[in-house]
């Protein structure tokens, strides 16, 4: 009996357990309300279904919120990913509009590589400013968080950038062995990051200096480098997300492309239970924590909310989740489940301990 | 030869000004360099209605400026600010479209804000979770209550918001309206209770070392959960003075404001580490940002995007430089 109760309170207690209960019972409200919305069929060779659109569609968020959890586990924040996604989408939209055969495959590799340079410059800015001057993160990337939207509008000449591009289009809507190009995209890049920092000691190395980066460079981490590190990985998987944003609807809109994507990755994130203090991470949680924004998201389309009211029910998902995973919330929680408990611990001790 | 002794002098008296002060100095002399660059560009621009325009034009942002002063000193950020300022002007035109009376709206609208910052800083401080995420789902909420409300924007046709929004105060031969009034009464009771109150000291003590605050007994609860509400309370009242200004509310008004105002707050010279700073800063802050507007509009050829880009550097100097200042004092 003991033992099964420890067991449940084990499953309980894993930090993905009311992560996955929420998105759960988003699908179950999903099927309620539309019987055929698990159906997944294969078409043409393509499969199609709800679950596969939620899927296609989280890539992007998925990506940004993969470099997010890195730079988060350093203890830093990235605000600029969506201002990053914009830039490198008007770079290739750009790019690809001016050249005269807009479906030859090396005016899109060429597009492409161009986005992605210039995103990854834009990294080594965020990098140098966090790592070399030593700027607090949070204002160091509002910076480009700021002026990025407006070099998007600026490159695109406050235009929206229309392509007719199919090799681009792929990037976005395409398909490959079946599943949209995009997830495929998503799961290469999230394997890569994931085999990098799991099965090497860089994903070790990231949380020490996370959790003290002078201590780490004591013990012969070159801290700097590794902060330095994160954000140029964190601007380039903002471009890739970028290119996903803009192929999807084959044009590029400074003003629009990864609007608040920031803050959407970053939730994502927390919702997967790495702190915002830093010193751990958890791609996983990461990935689903994107997947869960992203079903409550598709779902309110479906049940014919309007979208914008869709951002109340983001407010209840992110402060029910985040109450129900703070350490505070819980103590105070099981304290009145289990009522007469001798001395009960001041809730202060264990504030202390959490650097505001 | 003679002279440098002389020139040292000046030099010396000048590294006496406190390093506290250099970032709001600083963002004064940007601020007249700014003003005169427009002078002698632009004849127009010597008219003093450009300035009271300037206030006019950013009555709404200083308020909510003012607000988040308090939670960046404390340490904190509050990201629900715009969404708030859209929310209150939201509140307010459809009640009035209700036919409610002007004073209960006025009552209703400006007790919605603080209410929610009140809430947002109860769950900072007794859950534990950090500001970010908390104002974010607080930014989330009040902008979904704005479409909830409606999705098309509500005109105010009452006559007490048309007064307001139209009367003129004339001050020789220009005039301010009742919004600027209001604007500046709420920096000068801000400014006063961060200098001269009990809860003002706090919110520095807080801001500067939180442990040591609570070790030295102050109530870092309570000040904390008031920092929250006063932003709501001044987000509140923004709103009321946007919807003075523009006489309607919209849903998606005042999207991506908390950025002007935490850069407003920056570049007034505030850490946004908290513990240092001063609302006359965040004035000049305020005072840079509509500058550049103004300047943008007056030469016509730049586009508004160039807004956007010239905020970015001013806020990389700013931080740099205040970087710089914590090294020197270091």
């Amino acid at each position: 009996m003991s033992t099964a109760r420890a067991r449940l309170a084990g499953v309980t207690g894993h930090r993905l357990f009311w992560p996955l209960v929420v998105l759960l019972l988003l699908l179950v409200a999903n099927v309620i309300y539309r019987p055929s919305f698990l159906s997944v069929e294969l078409k043409n060779g393509h499969l199609y279904g709800s679950l596969v659109d939620i899927v296609r569609l989280s890539a992007p968020l998925i990506l940004v919120a993969l470099g997010m959890s890195l730079v988060i586990a350093t203890g830093g924040i990235d605000l600029s990913v969506g201002a990053v996604a914009a830039v490198s989408g008007a770079v290739a939209c750009l790019y690809i509009s001016k050249q005269p055969d807009q479906n030859s495959l090396a005016v899109v590799l060429t597009a492409v590589a161009l986005g992605f340079g210039v995103a990854l410059l834009l990294g080594v800015w965020n990098g140098i400013l966090v790592a070399g001057i030593g700027i607090q993160p949070i204002i160091a990337t509002l910076i480009l968080m700021v002026a990025g939207r407006g070099l998007a509008q600026l490159i695109a000449e406050g235009q929206i950038i229309t392509i007719n591009s199919d090799p681009y289009k792929v990037i976005g809507v395409g398909h490959l062995l079946t599943l949209p190009f995009a997830i495929v995209i998503a799961l290469a890049v999230t394997l890569l990051v994931a085999v990098l920092t799991r099965r090497t000691a860089l994903g070790m190395i990231i949380e020490s200096v996370g959790g003290n980066a002078e201590a780490s460079r004591l013990a012969g981490i070159r801290s700097r480098r590794i902060t330095f590190l994160v954000y140029v990985v964190s601007a380039a998987c903002a471009a890739i997300a970028g290119f996903m944003m803009t192929a999807n609807v084959s044009s590029a809109d400074g003003n629009a492309v990864g609007l608040w994507v920031e803050l959407d990755a970053i939730l994502a994130v927390v919702i997967g239970g790495t702190a915002l203090a830093g010193g751990r991470f958890y791609l996983g949680g990461s990935v689903i924590g994107a997947l869960l924004i992203q079903t409550l998201t598709t779902s309110v389309y479906a049940m014919n909310i309007d979208p914008q009211t869709s951002l109340l029910f983001k407010a209840v998902v992110v402060i029910v989740v985040c109450l129900i995973q703070a350490p505070a919330f819980r103590a105070r929680f099981r304290r009145r489940r289990s009522v007469p408990v001798t001395p009960v611990e001041p809730v202060g001790t264990e504030k202390e301990q959490v650097p505001a | 030869m003679t002279t440098t002794p002389l020139a040292a002098r000046p030099g010396r008296a000048w590294w006496r000004v406190p390093p506290r002060h250099v970032p709001v100095l600083a963002t004064a002399a940007l601020l007249l360099v700014m003003y005169a660059v427009g002078v002698s560009q632009y004849q127009a621009f010597s008219n003093i209605q450009v300035v009271f325009n300037v206030f006019i034009d950013n009555g709404f942002l200083l308020v909510v400026a003012v607000g988040m002063t308090f939670v960046i000193l404390t340490g904190g950020i509050d990201l629900s600010v715009g969404s708030v300022v859209a929310m209150t002007a939201m509140v307010s035109a459809s009640l009035l479209g209700d036919g409610l009376h002007p004073a209960l709206v006025l009552l209703i609208a400006l007790l919605l804000g603080p209410t929610l910052g009140f809430a947002m800083g109860c769950v900072i401080h007794f859950f534990d979770i950090q500001p970010f995420i908390v104002t974010l789902a607080g930014m989330f909420f009040a902008r979904g209550m704005c479409t909830w409300i409606s999705t098309t924007s509500i005109p105010i046709t009452d006559g007490f918001w048309t007064t307001a929004a139209q009367h003129r105060i004339h001050l020789g031969e220009n005039f301010v309206s009742i919004s600027v009034l209001i604007a500046l009464a709420v920096l000068a009771v801000g400014a006063a209770v961060l200098a001269y109150t009990r809860l003002g000291r706090n919110v520095y003590a807080i801001g500067g070392n939180q442990q040591s605050a609570l070790l030295m007994g102050l109530p870092v609860g309570r000040t904390k959960i008031a920092v929250y509400t006063i932003s709501g309370l001044c987000s509140a009242i923004g709103g009321i003075l946007l919807s003075f200004y523009t006489l309607s509310g919209a849903p998606l008004i005042a999207v991506g404001m908390e950025l002007d105002v935490i850069a407003a707050v920056v570049i007034g010279g505030t850490l946004l580490t908290g513990g240092s700073g001063y609302v006359f800063g965040t004035l000049l802050g305020v005072l840079v940002l509509s500058i550049i507007q103004t300047l943008i509009t007056f030469d016509g050829t730049l586009n508004s995007w160039w807004t956007k880009i010239v905020i970015g550097g001013l806020l990389f100097v700013f931080i740099l430089l205040q970087r710089l200042v914590g090294i020197r004092t270091k």
